[in-house]
């Protein structure tokens, strides 16, 4: 890709995120910024391309702390995001306890 | 790995890229709402899946012994953190999650330099440089920010006199500049890269240490901003859609953040960065001579009495609340007062907290439902018809110096009007001054009472009160 394409997607993608965040209410907005933890735990890709382009155990070795790094982003970040989000209740609650059915991995404390 | 030649031809990859960034984008949509935010956050995670996939199944993947070692080490921190945290510690887990991001960033562009050198070219070195010093930035000055809510380090500035600190910092970005100008410029030296490395790192040492406490949801806010920007810029490094896309809407949600604190705190982001602010010492307290202001002190039977007399009453929690870890008590409270007939909303300042949106957070935890949670614009104009303003823990962001003392330090914040309400009480520790050390005439209004004490426990003794009512 040249330069020109990836700064317009780039712009354009700052664009659609300033449009979407910005109707977020400030109730959701601790979930939100973990939320996009997560997603700038997308560093890990970089990681995962570069070990593959890199020779040397030294290189090697920072990149395996930066896979570490990203998917420390990525699972931590999701999970903590539902687990917040998971307090967030409705006032008339429908049933006393867990209302919520097919949630993938349910944890709870 | 059994797949076809198509499914690991680049071109029919960059699709799977597309895929990934629209369900990123779909997943924030969800957030708009509390009620679907959930489903959003795991729209987003299907697609942080899927470019993960999409990634391993590219040509010049290899090396899968490390990769999964990384990938192992990652699970293994990343999932107890997340699941130990407790809701009050959620500003750290933020600030230290922001670090690792831009941590993981600076190894990054380090070792593709360290391995390509000048060869990259300057299409690819300069955003690599850039993505250098911009995440070696994020991640030092995250792990600070950590330091200080986690309390390992002291929450009040920390900084040079005067305007050297500003002067330093300035100088230390100059001279990450010029080394990565040097750099691109056509002089390969490992040396130097670690030099900017290092500008950067102290630099981002320097920028959150002057930060006080009171300015912390900005700091955090911003360092995310910084964190999202470098993922892009190492997404133009390694042409990687996907880190571009995502990078650059971290960025923006960052910014816009940024943005909203500095306001809801009226004060311009230069200034907070600049620092001193949010642990007082630079502001005098005003108006503390004539001493013909009383204040009133109150006792929790009254309070009692007046919270179950009342229509509407309006709690308006501050970080003190969360600090006396009274916010189970306080929605015990409003559960007495709602079989009472009495109507109780919460009003939640932009800034209330450590981090954007911290309060409504700990409410939740504490199963209040996200509909009773008013925000500013909303509840201010119903404080007149308010019967009584009860204030937990809130000080600064109550304080009608903000809309009538010109000559108040936080003179133009925007505050709760609990002033107006028919009667406040407020629930204080002692009579000391807020974070901003300013002195607060809402103590001394008529309206006013204070009930002085542990605020968990004045709550545990009005909730009796209001119960043997």
């Amino acid at each position: 890709m040249s330069l020109v394409t990836e700064i317009a997607i780039l712009v354009l993608a700052a664009f659609v995120g300033f449009e979407v965040i910005s109707k977020i209410p400030n109730t959701l907005h601790t979930p939100l910024m973990s939320g996009t933890n997560a997603i700038h735990g997308i560093v890990l890709l970089g990681g995962l391309i570069a070990i593959g382009e890199v020779s040397g155990a030294f290189n090697d070795f920072i990149l395996v702390i930066a896979i570490a790094f990203g998917t420390i982003n990525v699972v931590g970040g999701f999970l903590v995001t539902d687990r917040m989000l998971h307090m967030f209740k409705k006032r008339p609650a429908p049933t006393p306890t867990g209302e919520d059915g097919a949630g993938p991995p349910a944890k709870d404390d | 790995m059994v797949t076809g030649i198509f499914l690991r031809d680049p071109t029919f990859l960059d699709y799977g890229y597309i895929v990934a960034f629209s369900l990123f984008i779909i997943g924030l949509h969800f957030m708009t709402s509390p009620s679907t935010a959930r489903r959003g956050n795991w729209v987003a995670a299907v697609g942080m899946a899927i470019a993960v996939v999409d990634t391993l199944l590219r040509p010049g993947i290899h090396k899968w012994g490390l990769i999964v070692v990384g990938l192992a080490i990652g699970t293994a921190i990343g999932i107890p953190a997340a699941r130990s945290v407790k809701m009050t510690a959620m500003p750290q887990m933020v600030a230290l999650f922001n670090g690792v991001g831009g941590g993981a960033v600076a190894l990054i562009s380090w070792a593709e330099y360290r391995h390509f050198g000048n060869s990259l070219g300057s299409k690819h070195l300069i955003p690599t440089l850039f993505a250098a010093i911009i995440g070696s930035i994020s991640f030092w000055g995250s792990n600070i920010a950590f330091g200080k809510l986690q309390e390992i380090l002291p929450g009040r500035p920390i900084m040079l006199p005067g305007r050297l600190q500003s002067i330093a910092n300035a100088l230390l970005l100059l001279v990450a500049v010029v080394l990565a100008v040097i750099i691109a410029a056509g002089t390969h030296s490992e040396g130097l890269f670690i030099l900017i490395l290092v500008a950067a790192a102290v630099l981002g040492n320097a920028i959150v240490l002057p930060i006080g406490g009171a300015d912390m949801p900005v700091v955090i806010s911003l360092l995310n901003a910084f964190t999202g920007l470098s993922a892009a810029a190492a997404g133009i490094a390694l042409d990687n859609m996907a880190m571009i896309v995502a990078g650059a809407i971290v960025g923006a949600s960052g910014s816009i953040l940024t943005n909203l604190m500095a306001e809801a705190m009226n004060r311009s982001i230069p200034a907070i960065v600049a620092g001193g602010f949010g642990g007082g010492g630079t502001v005098a307290a005003t108006a503390e001579g004539d001493e013909d202001r009383t204040v009133r002190s109150t006792t929790a039977d009254d309070v009692a009495i007046q919270l179950s007399y009342a229509n509407h009453v309006v709690i308006v929690p501050g970080y003190g609340m969360a600090v006396a870890q009274a916010q189970h008590a306080v929605r015990e409270l409003t559960r007495e007062l709602e079989k009472k007939g009495v109507d109780v909303a919460f009003a939640i300042h932009p800034v209330a907290g450590r981090m954007p949106g911290h309060m409504n957070v700990l409410l939740a935890e504490a199963d209040v439902p996200y509909d009773q949670l008013k925000e500013m614009d909303d509840i201010n104009p119903q404080f007149p018809q308010t019967d009584v303003a009860l204030v937990i823990g809130a000080n600064d962001v109550t304080n009608p110096a903000a809309r009538e003392q010109a000559d108040s330090p936080i003179y133009g914040m925007p505050i709760l009007d609990v002033d107006k309400a028919h009667s406040v009480i407020v629930l204080k520790r002692s009579m000391n001054t807020g974070f901003a050390g300013i002195d607060n005439p809402l103590f001394y209004k008529e309206n006013t009472s204070m009930l002085f004490g542990d605020a968990k426990e004045s709550i545990q003794h009005v909730t009796e009160e209001v119960k043997n009512f």
